[in-house]
């Protein structure tokens, strides 16, 4: 049963500097396809580091990879992931007539992907 | 490294709206690389370095090698034929190719939008209604003793705003520097930016507005009921205690970012506190600045505004500048499958926007102009490659707070810069339009 | 530019020479005017029309960072008022502050071929220029604003009165700049650093600095004055806008001791204060104004007159703009510059039944109507702070047609025009001599333009052919011909052909030494580097370096009367 949780887009310095040597370069495709995850969320839904999951919107769904955070930095029911071709699948078009679309603060609904490799 | 050396000093980086003008450039001009970007921060030395000079074909058209002169002409009959179309980017380029860029959308009748409306175009909007009490960054340097960090990360996209500008430096009426400033930060999650804070302020997500209005309420003299707090995540007492600081403090500044502007509320976030500000200098001085995220998308925004009148989001089909942010922006005009035709330089759309604008480009024809392969070039049907700016091209550059600077290029590229391949563009499209195109019903003559 | 051209009939205003409308030929080749030119070259036949040199505004707000902020914060204005794109030309928008396209083709429009850009922050003066570029037809200068700068705020505490004069030099060098320009002086540097106070006396403290006022303005004075600049100071004066402000203005101008200054829109610094209860109502003191000035040729002003309409408060002047704030629609915009100045930005617009704007506006015309000097008492409206450059017209026919005057004095706030001086000129009307004089002639004297403002031989081929009505609002909206640098802008009231005019600008020379007190100050306090500071010629495509002559003694010296 897919959890529903909050998922902020943004920026990281990682992000930063490899988007400068390419955005088509496997560096970059690995920063932008990992999620920060509360660690008591990923211990709850028996998920570990790069664990995979698959975040879902009612536009699109991405598959990521999981890094813990503890509380005090990512509160439950929070995730981060950079922005980039996942967070795109992810993003309504819809800007309410304001331009902007949302790309923080998405509704997603969050399902543990059981890979059996173990990866 | 080869024998032929040069060092090029005050050179500028331009990968975030900081647009730090102390690079001390080390350049191997055999190789044509910079080895070393003395005082650039982690994002900065990552942008010197891997802006070399690739091995790519001068353009491609519809994927294949083409020269330069035949991608213009390509080109010019996309703009030339489309009855609706886009152009769009332009962050990451000088103003010089930016006026240009104007030049062929009021030409043609297209619609000219930045990359500002996918990130402070909210906060544009804000001023438009509200205003704005700013500041040059070296009054936060000089002056501030209270510096409020709200809805960014400068950490991680903004390294140097701390260190060159706003925390860490000694200013004339600031003269132990970090020891005579508070620095306050809020956000919904910690970041490497919190540990540079006094005070860290946590909100619930999607409650800024919220937060910002009840600082309004008390700054105003106010009641504001304690069950803010259910609400926002922050305590009466937190918003009492910040409301003595920031009145008390001798210049006082925010300094705001995607939090406010990506999230529910937009342009009411910013205008809030914008708006807060505002009410703030009935008390003691006080000043807000959005941080801009590409190196000159401020740039941009000055360019579009005094040439149209408006900051972005500019259609001029009916012969005149038209502003209405959610009907002539591209993430509007992509998403709704209205754009015929797409004009992207200097920008990488195809990476970051949503799905569905996406998509659509994938069913136009697309020009694009970029230094690198990415995947808005790899869609186009027209792709130039062509030089960077502050790298290989000079030109001029707004940082986040307005202040126009030269660009110190530190090598040569084969490739033309976006002011020529766009110049090009524009002048082949007027002889194929004869002039600039007059919207039917248009009165022929140049009466004014 | 180049094909020669004789323009013939028309009935030529050159107050700098002495023609007061006689008819005679004017002839006109490679941008300049010349004696003759061969039989074969066009003619324009001027007949029922009169011919005057190029329209010269010596103080608006038209280009850079100010200017920019204030496009930005009223898109409403400008959807009410487009510029339509044509073959040859781009399209923009209007309102109290055009866009950079449209700025250039409407004064160009309104027969207007020289325009002085009143306040620009070093820091920015690059915007400046890359607007300039984009703002056709019109040859363009920019006044640097000096009064608040904070290093020269240092050498003059230390008494270094020689190193002020070489950096003063050094700034308007490296930034292109025309003339130094003092707004509100130590008034920014009181609201920036003393938590939004502000100056309200010439001997006030400036803050933490050891300064008044005072010093600052006679010092700045001396030293435009010692580097012979072609126009040596340009002062918006302290207390602008208040009650009572008329001795501000009157001891401001005392202390240039008979060197020359330029007081800036002096109708917003010429209050008296009413009697009694009512003290903060302002009066008007146009006369003492005048009086002053006609007994002190080194003193020149402009009007700085307000018209009713929509208007733009845009000015160096902060705390003034804070203060405006609640009479304009709300919105309001600061902008500080480190180390140099600051500005405010608050859309407003000036009503006929409201007690304060009905006084300015008769102030505006008292000024002009008294005035007995017209060469040092020239036009302007401060644009777009007392209303937009396009009500010069109708400013025009208030000055030349006095049935319309007092049918428009009818309608405005009577109790003001009681408090001003208005009904007892009312008689006067300009001529079309005068008007060549404070729209042309006297600007281009005050400017140092020598080549400017007048058709003698040698001159700038800018020329504005009117052609002659009775309603002079009418006539001067839409001039039938604009030339510039002998090139035909404006042929039968249509925008012919795009050009690009020139940046007037001084180097006055300094000793070199001066940047090793200039670069330090710059490590420590600025954000951006000193090697980055200067602008590079590339920002200037088409420029004209008006000498300067500078002279070891401060001699007194008269504005310049009679010719």
């Amino acid at each position: 049963m897919p959890e529903m949780m909050t998922l902020i887009g943004g920026r990281s310095s990682k992000q930063g500097t490899t988007l400068c040597a390419s955005k088509l370069g496997a560096e970059y495709a690995e920063i932008s396809s990992t999620v920060e995850m509360n660690v008591e969320d990923m211990a709850r839904l028996g998920l570990s580091n790069n664990s995979k999951v698959r975040l879902r919107t009612p536009v699109g769904e991405a598959i990521l990879r999981c890094k813990g955070r503890e509380t005090k930095d990512l509160p439950p029911g929070i995730l981060f992931m950079t922005y980039g071709p996942l967070s795109s699948q992810l993003m309504a078009g819809d800007t309410a007539g304001s331009g902007m679309p949302i790309s923080k603060n998405l509704d997603v609904e969050v399902e543990p992907i059981r890979d059996e490799s173990g990866a | 490294m080869g024998e032929n050396v040069k060092v090029v000093r005050d050179a500028t980086c331009t990968f975030c709206g900081c647009v730090c003008d102390d690079m001390h450039l080390t350049v191997d001009l055999d190789h044509k690389r910079i080895t070393k970007a003395e005082n650039a921060c982690i994002l900065g030395k990552a942008w010197f370095r891997e802006h070399a000079i690739e091995e790519r074909p001068l353009a491609l058209i519809g994927g294949r090698p083409a020269t330069t002169e035949a991608a213009v002409e390509a080109a010019a009959q996309i703009l030339a034929r489309a009855r609706f179309p886009l152009i769009y980017g332009l962050s990451d380029t000088t103003c010089e190719a930016q006026r240009v860029a104007v030049a062929i959308a009021d030409m043609i009748g297209g619609t000219v939008d930045t990359t500002t409306s996918v990130c402070h175009g909210p906060s544009g909007i804000a001023f438009e209604g509200v205003g704005e009490s700013t500041a040059s960054l070296g009054e936060i340097k000089n002056r501030a003793d209270l510096v409020v960090f709200w809805g960014g990360n400068p950490a991680e996209a903004h390294p140097r705003l701390f260190s060159r500008y706003s925390v860490t430096p000694k200013g004339m009426f600031i003269p132990n520097g970090r020891k005579d400033r508070t620095v306050v930060l809020v956000d919904v999650r910690r970041t490497p930016s919190t540990p540079a804070a006094d005070i860290f302020i946590q909100v619930k997500p999607r409650s800024d507005f919220e937060v910002l209005w009840a600082l309004r309420a008390l700054v105003r003299g106010r009641r504001v009921d304690p069950s803010i707090e259910r609400r926002t995540g922050v305590s009466l007492t937190v918003l009492e205690d910040l409301v003595a600081r920031m009145k008390s403090c001798r210049f006082g500044v925010f300094l705001f970012g995607m939090g406010l502007t990506m999230n529910r509320g937009r342009h009411f976030n910013s205008g809030a506190l914008l708006a807060l500000t505002t009410d703030l200098n009935e008390f003691t001085h006080w000043v807000a600045k959005p941080v801009r995220g590409h190196g000159n998308v401020t740039g941009a925004d000055n360019v579009v505004s005094w040439q149209t009148g408006f900051p972005f989001g500019v259609n001029f089909s009916r012969g005149y500048p038209r502003f209405n942010p959610g009907e002539f922006t591209s993430v509007d005009l992509l998403t709704r499958g209205e754009a015929d035709a797409a004009l992207i330089i200097a920008s990488d759309p195809a990476d970051n926007f949503p799905k569905a604008a996406i998509e659509h480009l994938r069913r136009i024809p697309v020009i694009t102009l970029d230094p690198k392969a990415t995947p808005t070039t790899q869609l186009a049907q027209v792709a130039f490659t062509t030089a960077t700016y502050g790298i290989n091209v000079s030109g001029t550059v707004y940082r986040m707070d307005d202040v126009p600077i030269t660009l110190r290029p530190a090598f040569e590229s084969p490739y033309p810069s976006d002011e020529q391949v766009l110049t090009a563009i524009r002048d082949r499209v007027r002889a194929l339009l004869g002039g600039n195109r007059l919207p039917a019903g248009a009165p022929v003559a140049a009466a004014s | 530019m180049g094909s020669p051209l004789r323009i013939v009939n028309g009935r030529v205003y050159d107050p700098a020479n002495g023609v007061n409308g006689a008819v005679q030929d004017v002839c006109v080749r490679d941008g300049k005017i010349v004696a003759d030119v061969p039989p074969d070259a066009k003619r324009i036949d001027a007949a029922g029309m009169v011919v005057m040199p190029g329209g010269i505004d010596i103080h608006c707000h038209i280009a850079g960072p100010k200017v920019n902020l204030a496009r930005k914060v009223q898109p409403e204005t400008h959807r009410d008022d487009v510029q339509l794109r044509t073959r040859l030309t781009r399209s923009g928008t209007g309102g109290t502050v055009p866009s950079t396209f449209a700025t250039g083709y409407r004064y160009a429009a309104l027969g207007y071929t020289t325009a002085m850009e009143a306040a620009v922050t070093p820091l920015g003066a690059r915007h400046t220029l890359e607007e300039f570029q984009d703002t056709p037809v019109l040859d363009k200068g920019f006044f640097v604003l000096v009064g608040n700068n904070l290093l020269l705020y240092r050498l003059l505490q230390e008494g270094r009165r020689e190193e002020l004069r070489h950096a003063l030099a050094w700034w308007l060098k490296v930034t292109k700049g025309y003339a130094p320009k003092l707004v509100n002086p130590g008034g920014d540097e009181m609201w920036k650093g003393g938590r939004n106070a502000n100056i309200t006396s010439l001997d006030d403290k400036i803050g933490s600095f050891d300064l008044t006022p005072r010093r600052v303005i006679a010092a700045f004075i001396e030293a435009g004055n010692e580097l012979g600049l072609p126009h040596p100071v340009h002062i918006h004066c302290n207390n602008l806008g208040h009650s009572g402000n008329v001795e501000t203005t009157l001891e401001t101008m005392r202390l240039a001791e008979g060197r020359r200054a330029h007081i800036a829109h002096i109708q917003f610094h010429s209050y008296g204060a009413a009697a009694g209860k009512s003290q903060s109502n302002p009066t008007s003191r146009a006369r003492d104004i005048i009086e002053y000035i006609n007994t002190h040729p080194n003193i020149s002003a402009d009007v700085g007159a307000v018209m009713f309409g929509p208007a733009t408060i845009m000015t160096g002047d902060a705390p003034l703009a804070y203060m405006l704030r609640r009479f304009g629609s709300n919105k309001w915009v600061n902008a500080d510059t480190e180390n140099e100045s600051g500005c405010g930005i608050v859309p407003f617009k000036y009503q006929d039944r409201v007690y304060t704007n009905a006084l300015q506006w008769a102030i505006g015309l008292e000024l002009l109507l008294l005035s007995e000097d017209p060469w040092r008492m020239v036009f302007s409206t401060d644009h777009p702070n007392g209303g937009s450059f396009m009500s010069y017209p109708r400013l025009i026919r208030l000055l030349m047609d006095r049935r319309y005057r007092k049918e428009q004095m009818a309608h405005v706030n009577q109790k003001a025009l009681d408090q001003s001086a208005l009904r007892d000129c009312q008689e006067r009307e300009y001529s079309l001599s005068e008007i060549a004089i404070i729209t042309r002639a006297g600007p281009a004297r005050l400017l140092g333009l020598t080549d400017k403002g007048h058709l003698g031989v040698g001159a700038d081929a800018d020329l504005t052919i009117y052609e002659e009505d009775e309603d002079k609002e009418k006539m001067f909206s839409a001039p039938r011909y604009v030339i510039k640098d002998g090139e035909l802008i404006i042929e039968d009231h249509e925008l012919r052909a795009d050009h690009q005019g020139r940046l007037l600008h001084v180097a006055p020379d300094y000793d070199p030494q001066i940047e090793q007190v200039i670069e330090p100050f710059f490590e420590d306090f600025y954000t951006i580097r000193f090697a980055n500071y200067p602008v590079d010629d590339r920002y200037v495509p088409k420029g004209q370096i008006i000498p300067t002559t500078p002279s070891a003694a401060a001699a007194p010296a008269t504005a310049g009367t009679r010719p």
